[in-house]
């Protein structure tokens, strides 16, 4: 069993996750921490999760790709993905590809954890 | 900086991409810091970096370790150039879909060579395509 990626706790009903790694980039590790979500999806019916960027500084496209396919699954379940707390370097990359108008991202966990519409 | 120290080249054959790449980006981000370019630049040319060779790597060489994935480089304090060069048939750039047009946001290809092209002065694509040269000039 691989050293976790991920811290993965539940906050207030939520699916809180923080990245340990501070380089989001490495296809093995993103493979590890994509599975490691979705365990925690799956275990909920409609799960709501937020992913806090606070420790990273490096993300890779790929890394995009596999956030866009932790979202499909999300809410295709009837959940809801936050992001929150991105470096404003890493954010820049979400708005050159526009994914900043796919993803609901916000400035802190508190703002993100308050928006969620479900409870 | 005396003239043997106004350009630095760093070259390096990857036949997979771990742990050589972060070796590479370690000795990269010493080299820019040395040659003062900014935290700006430094993030970059790390993204610029990585995409390039892992592109080079998965979709040029189709992940084959048998396969090398040529990464050179030059570093002088005003301008960066690299060129990485796979050895697979290559592609046509202009035929990868444009990936911020709305039909096309979710699916996952083409984000990396618009990254690059965002933040790099001029990347350029060499016929047949498994040819990449780019540079980044330092912001005066």
């Amino acid at each position: 069993m691989p050293v976790s990626l991920l811290q993965i706790r539940r906050v207030e009903g939520a699916i809180r996750v923080d990245f340990v790694e501070k380089n989001i980039l490495d296809e093995g590790n993103l493979h590890q921490i994509e599975q490691e979500i979705r365990t925690a999806i799956d275990a909920e019916k409609h799960p709501r999760v937020l992913i806090c960027f606070k420790n990273v500084e490096h993300m890779s496209s790929a890394a995009l790709g596999t956030l866009l396919a932790l979202k499909d699954s999300i809410e295709k379940k009837g959940g809801e993905l936050r992001l929150s707390s991105i470096d404003r370097r890493i954010y820049e990359m979400f708005v050159i590809t526009k994914l900043n108008r796919l993803f609901s991202i916000h400035e802190s966990v508190e703002q993100a954890a308050a928006s969620f519409t479900t409870k | 900086m005396n003239a043997a120290q106004d350009n630095l080249r760093i070259e390096r054959k990857f036949f997979g991409l771990r742990p050589g790449l972060e070796e590479l980006q370690e000795e990269f981000a010493a080299a820019l810091r040395r040659f003062g370019y900014d935290e700006a630049a430094a993030f970059a040319i790390r993204l610029a970096i990585e995409e390039a060779v892992v592109n080079a790597h998965r979709h040029g060489n189709k992940g084959d370790a048998a396969k090398c994935v040529h990464f050179r480089s030059s570093i002088s304090p005003k301008q960066i150039d690299i060129e990485v060069i796979d050895e697979g048939a290559g592609f046509d750039p202009g035929a990868v879909p444009d990936p911020t047009r709305e039909e096309n946001l979710d699916i996952p290809s083409g984000r990396g060579v618009m990254l690059m092209h965002a933040y790099m002065t001029d990347v350029e694509y060499i016929a047949p395509g498994n040819h990449l040269r780019m540079s980044y000039l330092k912001r005066a």
